[in-house]
This record gives structure tokens, sequence and C-alpha cells, in this order.
């Protein structure tokens, strides 16, 4: 953030590396994301997506490396991170047993907003995401698509400068798919720096830039455009593929 | 199937050593701290006879085994004093004229007070004192059996005058069911969400661990003083249990000994995994409170690793507490010392979860 680190990158990471045990979960990464950009990180199942959100979030601590997040070091300043991020877990990570407008309320307080401005933003939110029908509802009888609306809702709550998204589209139907990636579009125009993780291709191909990562290792990050041409493929999804194949050719 | 359970159960360790580890601490406890056989109890002795045949019946008592002699009172509120504070669970009144009674050949009488409160402990003390007037009356009257018996210890059992099981178990149970209820309530309710993944999103927010530690504690600390007062109007009512001293000093010391517990229960949360073993550990924790806190079986009986161990459970103070004002009606003064080592217990281990819980998901 310019305010602390006077430069415009939301996301400073610097050899970053998780052990989990014998296993390295995540391996020398080092990588920028700028203010206001939605990028997209890809990688098959246990590349370590999940992982490194976790460490950017302060969710796991780091084994090596370092981290600044929205200006703050997140091993150093974990809660001053916390503030000012929203984050999606792969996971429904809400009260099955609250209502939607309960979910929200909780999380809004949960976030420092109190009366009639925590009242006013939950309506807000209900609005904008079409859950004004359902503010009643117990969150754990609605399908995917929905549980994904309530649980961006809960994330942004507070409006956050950075939004960490692991797989949200991952179980849910186009039109509701279609739909989250409206907002994840407007929140971007609002400024919002988003990461995103997804294992469709076509929501890759929509991110300002890309960055894969194999076996912990960050192998390529660029444009749509700067990707093709690194790997000399057509589509997305064929240099997704040829980096999977290059990547257990390696092994064997 | 059978392969398939063996592999799973060997992958779980922790059910694996709560299977092998609990029917061993239960050997252990069984095997080595409880003694049924109560002996050793804590005896004060006021002799206002001072005379040879007042002490020769001390030393008959002493020989029984049943009775540590631990201190000599001058008065009869001093006797009272050391029984209500819990310092002893008998107390022997040897009158002024004891000595001339069985001179002139009548029966001479003593008195044994005895803690009721305490079951185990007052039925040992009642057989001991009967063993013990009856062993130094025969003495006395040795061949002559023409003679009335030349005396008697008459036994006075305070608190519960009846000797009935309810008046010591309801109490009793007060305490262990609250311990065991707000243990597993607090764990089982962070671990379940772990499980379900809302521990995750709620600590990617800024809330803090003491708000989220409060949060916790708190409704389930109205739950247990629902709890408490539930068995006690039930236990007034069914088993006619008295309150004797003050309820309001018995909610003040409930509201430490229930914190105790919901820390206690935190804190294991941070240990276990599932609500399965959230649960296991529960019960681990119940069997040494049942056992060792006096629930069931006199402290002063048992040997002194179980009586240390013992005083590690927060249950063995606030049995105290239960015991003291329900049925001996005894206030602060006496129970100051249980209710400030209760207080720490409490402060220690909120504290102490607040520190071990971690907003990480490792």
């Amino acid at each position: 953030m310019t305010a602390v680190s006077g430069r415009t990158d939301a996301v400073l990471v610097q050899g970053l590396r998780k052990v989990f045990g014998s296993r390295v979960a995540v391996e020398k990464l080092d990588l920028t994301i700028h203010t206001g950009e939605v990028l997209g990180l890809l990688g098959p199942n246990g590349s370590g997506k999940t992982t490194t959100i976790r460490m950017l979030c302060g969710l796991m601590t780091p084994t090596a490396g370092s981290a600044t997040v929205v200006g703050h070091d997140v091993i150093a300043h974990p809660e001053q991170v916390r503030r000012r991020i929203g984050y999606m877990s792969q996971r429904f990570g809400l009260y099955d047993d609250l209502t939607v407008a309960e979910n929200m309320r909780f999380y809004a307080s949960v976030y420092g907003l109190r009366g009639e401005v925590r009242r006013r933003r939950i309506a807000e939110q209900l609005n904008e995401l079409g859950l004004v029908e359902r503010a009643g509802q117990l969150a754990g009888t609605m399908s995917g698509g929905w549980k994904q609306r309530l649980a961006l809702a809960c994330a942004t709550a507070h409006h956050p400068a950075m939004l960490f998204l692991d797989e949200p589209t991952a179980g849910v139907d186009p039109a509701s798919r279609r739909l989250l990636w409206q907002w994840i579009y407007g929140l971007a125009r609002q400024g919002t720096t988003i990461l995103v993780t997804t294992h469709y291709m076509d929501e890759a191909e929509r991110c300002e830039r890309l960055a894969f990562l194999s076996r912990g290792h960050l192998i390529a990050v660029g444009t749509v455009g700067e990707v093709l041409t690194q790997f000399a493929q057509p589509t997305i999804e064929d240099v997704f593929i040829e980096l999977q194949r290059r990547d257990e050719g390696a092994v064997v | 199937m059978l392969w398939k359970e063996a592999v799973q159960l060997r992958r779980d360790r922790f059910t694996l050593a709560m299977m092998l580890g609990i029917p061993a601490m239960q050997l252990i406890l069984f095997g080595y701290a409880i003694r049924t056989e109560v002996r050793h109890l804590p005896t004060v002795v006021l002799d206002e006879s001072h005379t040879p045949e007042s002490r020769a019946l001390v030393s008959v008592l002493r020989n029984t085994g049943n009775f540590d002699i631990t201190e000599w009172v001058s008065s009869r509120a001093e006797l009272a004093d050391r029984i209500e504070g819990g310092k002893a669970s008998a107390g022997l009144v040897i009158p002024r004229d004891y000595m001339r009674d069985i001179k002139r050949g009548r029966t001479a009488s003593a008195q044994m007070i005895v803690d009721a409160a305490d079951p185990m402990a007052s039925s040992a003390a009642m057989s001991g004192a009967a063993r013990a007037g009856a062993a130094r009356a025969a003495i006395l009257s040795g061949a002559d059996s023409r003679r009335s018996t030349p005396l008697e210890v008459r036994v006075r059992p305070w608190y519960n005058p009846g000797m009935r099981d309810a008046v010591y178990i309801v109490p009793g149970i007060i305490g262990v069911l609250l311990s065991l209820t707000m243990v597993l309530i607090t764990s089982i309710a962070i671990v379940r969400e772990r499980e379900r993944g809302t521990l995750e999103q709620l600590i990617v927010t800024p809330i803090d661990k003491t708000s989220l530690i409060l949060g916790k504690i708190v409704p389930f600390l109205i739950i247990g003083f629902v709890q408490m007062s539930v068995i006690l109007v039930l236990g007034w009512l069914l088993f006619d249990i008295p309150v004797r001293g003050s309820l309001a000093l018995l909610y003040v010391m409930g509201f430490a000994f229930i914190v105790a517990n919901l820390g206690l229960g935190l804190l294991m949360s941070t240990l276990v995994r599932s609500q399965l073993q959230a649960m296991q550990l529960g019960f681990l924790f119940l069997l040494p409170n049942i056992l060792l806190s006096g629930f069931m079986f006199p402290r002063s009986a048992m040997p002194a690793p179980a009586q240390w161990l013992g005083s590690a459970l927060p249950l063995t103070y606030f049995l105290d507490v239960l015991r003291g004002v329900l049925l001996k009606g005894v206030g602060l003064d006496h129970l100051w010392q249980e209710g400030l080592i209760l207080t720490l217990f409490a402060i220690a281990l909120v504290t102490l979860s607040v520190i071990r819980f971690s907003k990480t998901i490792e």
C-alpha cells in the first residue's frame, strides 16, 4: 500500500516457503500483485495454491521468507492485515444454523461495523447480491451458488482493500458462476485487489494476470497473452496441460 | 471390513491411546489410590478429663488405625471449628467426670463427633469408635461379667444425622456434573467450529483472541448456573437436601469453579482435532474427578501421590465448598482458601487457553 511501503503493490512476496513435516508445500515463492488487479493463481491440486493464500492471510506461518499484504508484514502484524482483507475459503465457512442475515450481521460486527452503519451495509449487500428474499433462510439449507454469494457478502462487509478467493466457483452452477464473476469485477473496478484460484480455464482467461504454481514452485507469471506466447499454446487450458505434462515428465 | 477397521484404528493414534490409557488409569487409580477401608482419619481430641483412663481410651482409638490424632483442642468451640473447616473428620470428646464414672461403676460416656458429610470417612469413624470403646470396656471389666459395661463411645454424626446417602451424594453430584458438562461443552464447541470449517473463516477476521474466548465462555457460564440451580432445587424437592449456609457464597464460588472448568475445556480444545477426541479426553478427565476429588472416597485415606493429583483438580475444592455451604452451613471464614484456589484456577486456566489458542489453522 502506498501509505506504508511507498509502492502500489498490494502483495509483495519474497522467498516464501512452507514445509509440512518432510513435505515442501511452497518453495522460494516470489510474487508481486499490483493494487487493483485481478490475479489468477492456477495450478493442479496440491500445487500449493491454498497454502500460499493461507500464508498471505495469516492463517499459516511461513517456514521462511517474507510477505507484505496491503502494506503490512503478515508475520509481524497479521491483525493489521486481517483488518483490510477479505477471505473466502474453499469450504463454506459460515454458520449453517444461522440465517443469511444473521451470518451477515455477525461478520459485519466482527469487522467492526456497528449500529446504523452495519444495518445499512447489510441492506446494501442483500440488495447487491440478490439475497433480500433469502435473508431469513438458514444458510445450511441453501444450494452451493447461494452459499457462495453469502460468503462473498460476509467476506466483503468491511470494504476490504484486498480479497482472497480460494476456488470461489467450485461446485457452483454456470449462472451463479457468471454472477459471482460480475461481482468480482465490480469489486476490482472499485479498486479492490483480488487473488483468485480456479480450475475453470474460462475464468482464468478473465484475469488480468496469471500465476502458475506447480509442486510449490511458481513457474510462470504474466498476462494471458504473455503466458500464451511464452508457452506457444493457443489457449490457457493448453498451457495448463502442457505445464502439468512437463512437470510430471520431470519426475519420471 | 475387519481389516479396514484395524487399519483405521492404527492410524487414529489418539483413540488407540485413549483405549489403552483409560483402562490403565482406571486400574492404577482403583488399585493404588482407592481405599474403601478408610484409615488415618484426621481426628482432634478434647480431653476434659485429663486422666490416665482418658489417655488410655485415646491410645486404644489410635491403635485401631482408623484415626490419626492431629490435634488436642481445649474447647468444644475449637473442636467444632476444626470439623466445620474440614481440618478434622472426627472429634473425640472425653468429659470431665469420665474417670470418676468408671470408678463409681457407672457407665462413663465419651462422644465421637463425626463429619457425616463425608460418607465413607464417617462410617469408618463410627465402626472404629465402637471397636475402640468395646475393646477398652473389655479390659476394664475384665473377668467381672456381672458388672454393667464401664464405658461407651457414643457417635454423633454431624450434618447428616439420618446418615442418608442422598445428603452427601447430591452436593457432590452438582460438582461432578458441572465439571463434566462445562469441560465437554466448551471443548466440543471449539472443535466443532474447527471441523466444520467455520473457525478458519472466523480467525481470518480481526476478531481478537480474548473476545473470541470470552464469547465462548459467557453463554456456557449461564448454562452452568442454570444447571447448578436445577440440581439444587431438585435435591431440595426430592431428597430434602438442606441449604444451611449462604446461597450467595455458593454462587460466587460456583462462578470461579465454572470459569475454571470452561478454561480447562478451552485448553483441551487446543489439544484435540475432532469432537470424538474431545469426548474421549473429557471422559479421561472425569475419571480422576470422581475417584480422587473426595466425591466418593475420602482423600485422607489415599496415598500421598493420589492426594497430590486430587489437589490439582478444581472439583476437590468445590466439593469442600458444596458440602461446607449446603450441609455444614459454614461461611467464608472457613472457605476463603478454597475460594482463593478456585479463583486462581479460573484465572490461570483461562489465561493459559488464551495464550495457547492460536489464530492459525496449523
